[in-house]
């Protein structure tokens, strides 16, 4: 006898579920699994790779100290950009929060205006504010406080702003979500109970906001992390990030077999530090965080 | 164009005449053409519909812009075969594209002479060429054409420019007379550090290296003295361009002072007025382009696309237009003044007066100097 479908029926979740899973094991898990693959082809010359295997790029990857001193420094460029973006970001999401303006929502599109310019371009006009001839150094030129332009452009310095520019956005969202899941009474009756507003924000807003920080730095870090259009276009060589170390392997030496095993190391580098960090965070503060 | 059955015909008939095909070949396929028309069915005529657009990949900014305006327009004009068109700002870039694409996906590419050739030609992505479609190529001068046949007796690109990659320099800077002084060695000049700017390319710092230290850049001996001076070049630049709109930029806003240039993009800032001055110091890099047919494009369309852009009326115009001189003999061709007055013109069509890489010595290391130049690039 057939079974009927009920209202929990497990056939009903796994039937709704289908679609996404199918979505994530064609465009996610199968990419990844022919990138992992490729780690073990046989480079020829530029743009000519065999199926024969070898563990040669792995060796390669992990007896050269110069591909350990950019994770490193990726890692470092990212952590510093996040944490720069938590303390900018956490202002202007807790003046949105606070606010007793009528017209909220226009602060919260003003937010969100950024991102119908393209980033690239968002990215280039830096060179146009940062430059010799950008508009702060004509500016302190004509004013006769510098003689001479200040190199801010093609430097850590540069690449770190750019990627704060890019990113801020997303950790003021994710703390303004976090900060509207809190229950305002909890602060009325911290004050009531004798807190200062700073004690109130001390023992009560910020507790209870962490938990959209904490998601704002994950996603801060990791899109810093990999990311490689702003060091390209900001920085110098010098400064160049894990993501270009990848991008100059597969395009610029057309060596894809080296290429995805960089790749990979990144997303395992990066997939881990997520995995560790929700795991001492917790995940569901971190999803309450995301979603609110 | 829509190649018709007729057309095709003819161009059949044509190959017979000029003695590529035996008659024997040439009655079977026109007996077949004959019976494919005699029984043309309407899914058929959908099936074999003609070519209309063909895909042409280039380096964009002003370069391409004149290809567009003096080439592609009028073809498009006279065929009805549009261009679509993409660019690139770095070749292997588009190489990468190509090999995760179909075959015909990409189709005509203004590649970076024989040295990116070998690269297409290792990766199994060249066409073979009809030269009798592409009639020409009679005028393209021979020393040109030459290194390519040298790899492939069927040819799968025709040259179609030259430039030169010299010094361009800062003239409110450095004066001509100090550019002509110290020549390549501007770009270890110390005066200018932190405003020297150079072409992030294995190939552009590996050369000016070689003229650096005395060496022949088609044969170095001593590979730790060129990158040490890569590396000097490196820490005195401010950055490495990696487009023909990144150095233009670059230069025209003061950023950099002095760098190893594309002539044609330095034409073109001083034909903008900007205050740039060029000089081609001995053993300077030359180069040359071509038009290189992707394998799985449709040949007849792409070789009447490439035959169009070498008639001398197009060449010449593209040629003023890109500010690098065409591929065309002068000896046989009449140029304009102002293409004779272009940086790396050779007015004797020798090309003797130009220094090429040598295409084989440069592919037989490529791998390794590239890796060592991206490494050094990134502070190594």
């Amino acid at each position: 006898m057939k079974r009927r479908w009920t209202l929990y029926d497990p056939r009903l979740a796994w039937l709704l579920v289908a679609p996404v899973l199918l979505l994530l094991i064609f465009f996610l898990v199968l990419p990844i699994a022919v990138m992992a693959a490729y780690t073990f082809f046989t480079f020829v010359t530029a743009g000519v790779e065999t199926s024969a295997l070898t563990t040669a790029n792995w060796h390669e990857f992990l007896t050269d100290s110069y591909y350990a001193g950019f994770l490193l420094k990726t890692l470092r460029v990212g952590a510093i950009t996040a944490l720069l973006c938590g303390v900018l970001g956490y202002f202007p999401a807790y003046f949105i929060w606070g606010t007793t303006f009528k017209h909220k929502w226009l602060l919260l599109l003003l937010l969100i205006v950024p991102f119908w310019i393209s980033f690239t371009i968002r990215t280039f006009s830096w060179i146009n504010i940062l430059g010799e001839q950008g508009v702060i150094n004509v500016a302190l030129l004509k004013m006769g406080i510098i003689s001479e332009p200040l190199p801010m452009l093609y430097n850590e310095g540069a690449v770190i702003l750019g990627m704060l520019h890019f990113l801020l956005p997303y950790m003021i969202l994710n703390v303004y979500v976090s900060l509207e899941g809190i229950d305002r009474t909890l602060i009325s009756a911290a004050r009531s109970m004798g807190c200062t507003s700073a004690q109130a924000f001390r023992e009560v807003t910020l507790p209870l906001s962490l938990p959209g920080l904490a998601a704002g730095l994950l996603l801060c870090f990791v899109l810093a992390a990999g990311s490689y259009v702003t060091p390209q276009l900001l920085g110098s060589g010098r400064d160049a990030l894990f993501g270009n170390l990848i991008y100059d392997t597969i395009m610029g030496e057309l060596n894809w077999p080296m290429g995805a095993t960089l790749s990979i190391v990144l997303f395992l580098v990066l997939g881990s530090f997520a995995a560790i960090y929700t795991r001492f965070m917790g995940m569901s503060q971190i999803v309450k965080g995301l979603g609110g | 164009m829509k190649l018709s059955n007729g057309k095709r015909l003819e161009r059949l008939h044509d190959r017979y005449q000029n003695g590529d095909l035996s008659r024997r070949t040439f009655l079977t396929l026109t007996a077949a053409a004959a019976a494919a028309a005699g029984l043309d069915m309407p899914w058929m005529r959908q099936a074999l519909a003609a070519v209309e657009e063909v895909r042409f990949d280039g380096w964009g900014g002003t370069v391409q812009d004149a290809i567009d305006k003096y080439a592609f327009k009028p073809y498009t004009a006279k065929t009805k075969i549009k261009v679509v068109q993409g660019t690139f700002g770095d070749e292997d870039e588009i190489i990468t594209k190509i090999k995760t694409a179909k075959p015909g996906d990409y189709q005509v590419i203004h590649s970076s002479g024989v040295n990116y050739y070998i690269k297409y030609v290792n990766g199994g992505l060249t066409s073979e060429i009809n030269e009798a479609n592409i009639p020409n190529m009679a005028n393209v001068l021979q020393p040109m054409i030459d290194p390519f046949r040298k790899l492939t007796p069927k040819l799968s690109a025709v040259p179609y420019d030259y430039g030169t990659t010299g010094i361009a320099y800062n003239t409110k800077v450095i004066s001509p007379e100090e550019a002509k002084e110290k020549g390549a060695a501007l770009l270890l000049d110390k005066k200018y550090a932190g405003k020297v700017g150079g072409y992030s390319d294995m190939t552009t710092r590996v050369w000016y290296a070689a003229l650096a230290t005395g060496q022949d850049p088609n044969n170095l001996k001593d590979m730790d003295a060129i990158w040490a001076k890569v590396r000097e070049t490196r820490d005195l630049a401010k950055k490495f361009w990696s487009s023909g709109a990144e150095l233009m930029d670059l230069l025209s806003k003061g950023e950099i002072v002095v760098t190893d240039a594309w002539s044609g993009r330095v034409a073109a800032l001083q034909d903008q007025g900007h205050p740039i001055g060029y000089l081609d110091p001995a053993g300077s890099y030359a180069w040359m382009e071509d038009m290189l047919i992707l394998k799985g494009s449709p040949m007849a369309e792409c070789e009447e696309l490439i035959n169009f852009m070498l008639d001398p009326a197009t060449a010449i115009a593209v040629a003023e237009g890109q500010s690098y001189p065409p591929s065309l003999d002068p000896t046989k061709v009449k140029l304009t003044e102002k293409i004779e007055k272009l940086p790396a013109f050779d007015k004797t069509g020798t090309m003797k007066s130009l220094t090429f890489a040598d295409p084989v010595y440069w592919a037989t290391n490529e791998d390794a100097w590239t890796k060592q130049w991206n490494r050094i690039s990134k502070g190594a």
